[in-house]
């Protein structure tokens, strides 16, 4: 038997497998939660990486699960994009993991560690699942896993309002999944068919594109809620800033992105080829929504106090970025879009795990607090320095090349939306040096004062300098993710 | 356009429920209500499957001598995913509307919001 031929379901079962092991082990050992937890989330990340390597060969994989062919079975079809996008879920994932050990302890009782693991491995196959999926409505089957997970996530420390941020979140991201299970009926109505690649060979011989419009426009709004696209942000503030920091890191820098590949995956290869040439009656409200997203999401930014509130509405202003990079269509704005999603991953999730570090030496969560901070923290402030230089477009981090790519498909449409963009890293500057200047220039004295012993225990400080790392190494060397984003814009512009 | 009406009626009744279920969310001040008019919501979408693969005097979808016509089977099984979900989705929504109250005695979405 050829192992190679299983990655794209082992990717994802180990996780599953592992979410229940945990579980069940847990009713035995509590401490060895953490360490299952890294172990399956590690092999997983291997597979993804074999995946990838696979995929570079053969461009597109198609795994048909339990032996059974589309349109009958479920396929999962694995191309450039959707290895690409596992391998930021798998290796930010395992890093979340890894971090998890000491807060968690610090935060959640010990008796919630197994839910606490189990989730988290639940949130991570769900993702991985809806990136590999080729199956319209088992598109939906995983983001509801996913969605799920993470409500649980976010009330699980059961600290003040965490329970109402995540009763808020339920309620506007179940109605965003109800959308998107609505329309896959309306699409199976119009096709009779589920498997996406079919779809998009069937589209084209519906005569009315109005009801076929319907269906692909309830697509958009339930996952532009799941991506937290700007007039349908309203959850997003509080649950990401409730939530524990590993957990904000998920949220943040990953589950929002499925949001934004699933409008991808759905534009561009269930509807592409109905839609070519007639692209711009969804590309254009959505290019104005993502606009209104970089400045209302930037603008709010500056006026939080909170330093996770903060970083939760500067996700809503960067999935503007991203999917002002997908509504504009040209090969370089979607380059720029696609190279945003693995900038953006890497920048939030190095900052909220900062954050989480700084929330878990001193306890404070105000930028006022961060007095002072870079000579009692100075990795910590070194790596945050890093990732923002990365989200606010400074090179040499990976921000910039990312937001070139967008700014250079932005012009080719309109100057506006190169003003926008320009105007939205502006807004970035201001939010992010504002806590910059406070932890290295501010002459009050540091609040924290305990300096014995080291910074951080060596499970947190090794995924912060690694994402900070790999943020200026993206900058440098960026011909490595763009001609792999390229091959996958290739693949879906030519659809 | 009345005529439309009687061959569609399972989609009207399904669109009337996904708005009363979407009113319920908005409006209504008490959370369990709110999770009514989820439920209520995310039943219309399997009501407009279930029609979906009704066929005018159709057998079951089993293999029978002599049968021909048989009601789309297809759209049962994504029914039957989509109760398992919302199931899931409704016992959490419990259990979190329980700790809620427990925690500030009140289910007012408008008492809670000023918290």
């Amino acid at each position: 038997m050829n192992l190679s031929l299983h990655y794209p379901i082992l990717v994802i079962v180990i996780l599953f497998a592992g979410a229940y092991l945990t579980l069940l082990l847990g009713l035995l050992n509590k401490k060895i939660c953490y360490y299952l937890a890294v172990l399956f989330s590690f092999v997983s990340a291997l597979f993804s990486i074999g995946l990838l390597l696979l995929v570079l060969e053969n461009n597109t994989i198609s795994y048909y699960v339990g032996g059974w062919e589309p349109p009958y079975g479920i396929e999962l079809t694995v191309d450039p994009l959707s290895a690409f996008m596992s391998l930021i879920v798998a290796i930010i994932g395992f890093l979340v993991a890894v971090f998890s050990k000491n807060y968690i302890e610090h935060e959640i009782p010990l008796e919630k560690h197994p839910a606490y693991y189990s989730l988290l491995q639940l949130i991570i196959g769900g993702m991985q699942g809806a990136l590999m999926t080729g199956d319209l409505f088992n598109l939906f089957v995983m983001t509801e896993i996913f969605s799920i997970s993470g409500y649980a996530l976010v009330a699980i420390a059961q600290k003040k309002g965490s329970l109402l941020a995540s009763f808020r979140y339920l309620l506007l991201a179940s109605i965003g999944t109800t959308f998107i299970l609505f329309s896959t009926g309306f699409i199976y109505m119009l096709t009779g068919s589920l498997n996406m690649e079919d779809i998009s060979n069937l589209l084209p011989l519906i005569d009315n594109p109005w009801v076929m419009y319907s269906g692909l426009v309830l697509l958009i709004i339930g996952f532009a809620i799941k991506s937290a696209l700007f007039p349908l942000h309203t959850w997003l503030p509080d649950a990401h800033s409730i939530a524990p920091s590993p957990v904000s890191v998920l949220l943040s820098a990953l589950v929002i992105k499925i949001g934004a590949y699933s409008i991808i995956r759905v534009v561009y290869t269930v509807f592409g080829e109905r839609l070519s040439g007639g692209f711009e009656i969804i590309g254009v409200p959505l290019s104005w929504m993502a606009s209104m997203a970089i400045l209302v999401g930037s603008l709010y930014a500056i006026f939080q106090t909170d330093i996770k509130r903060m970083l939760a509405y500067s996700s809503i202003a960067h999935v503007g970025y991203i999917l002002l990079g997908v509504s504009l269509a040209s090969t370089l704005s979607l380059t720029g879009g696609i190279f945003h999603m693995l900038n953006h991953a890497l920048g939030k999730a190095c900052l909220f795990f900062c954050a989480g570090a700084v929330i878990y030496k001193t306890g404070k969560r105000n930028i006022s607090d961060y007095a002072g901070l870079s000579s009692k923290m100075p990795i910590t402030m070194a790596a945050f320095t890093i990732a923002a230089s990365s989200l606010m477009g400074i090179p040499p981090a990976s921000g910039f090349m990312s937001k070139f790519y967008l700014g250079l498909g932005a012009y080719q449409e309109n100057w506006f939306f190169l003003a926008v963009i320009l105007i939205g890293s502006l807004f970035g500057g201001i939010y992010f040096f504002r806590v910059l200047a406070t932890a290295y220039f501010s002459s009050e004295k540091a609040l924290y004062v305990d300096t014995k012993g080291p910074e951080l225990p060596l499970s947190m400080l090794i995924p912060i300098v690694i994402l900070a790392i790999a943020s200026l190494t993206f900058g440098i060397l960026e011909d490595v993710p763009v001609t792999l984003i390229e091959q996958a814009v290739e693949l879906l512009l030519t659809k | 356009m009345i005529d439309l009406l009687p061959p569609n009626l399972p989609y009207f009744a399904s669109i009337a429920l996904l708005l009363i279920g979407l009113y319920a969310m908005i409006s209504k001040r008490n959370l369990i209500k709110k999770i009514m008019g989820l439920n209520i919501f995310s039943t219309s979408v399997l009501l407009f499957l279930i029609a979906m693969g009704y066929r005018e005097g159709g057998a079951p979808p089993i293999e029978a001598e002599g049968v021909t016509h048989y009601v789309n089977p297809l759209p049962h099984a994504l029914v039957l995913t989509g109760i398992v979900v919302a199931l899931a989705l409704t016992s959490f929504a419990l259990i979190l509307i329980i700790n809620i109250y427990k925690e500030h005695k009140t289910l007012d979405s408008e008492k809670l919001k000023n918290l």
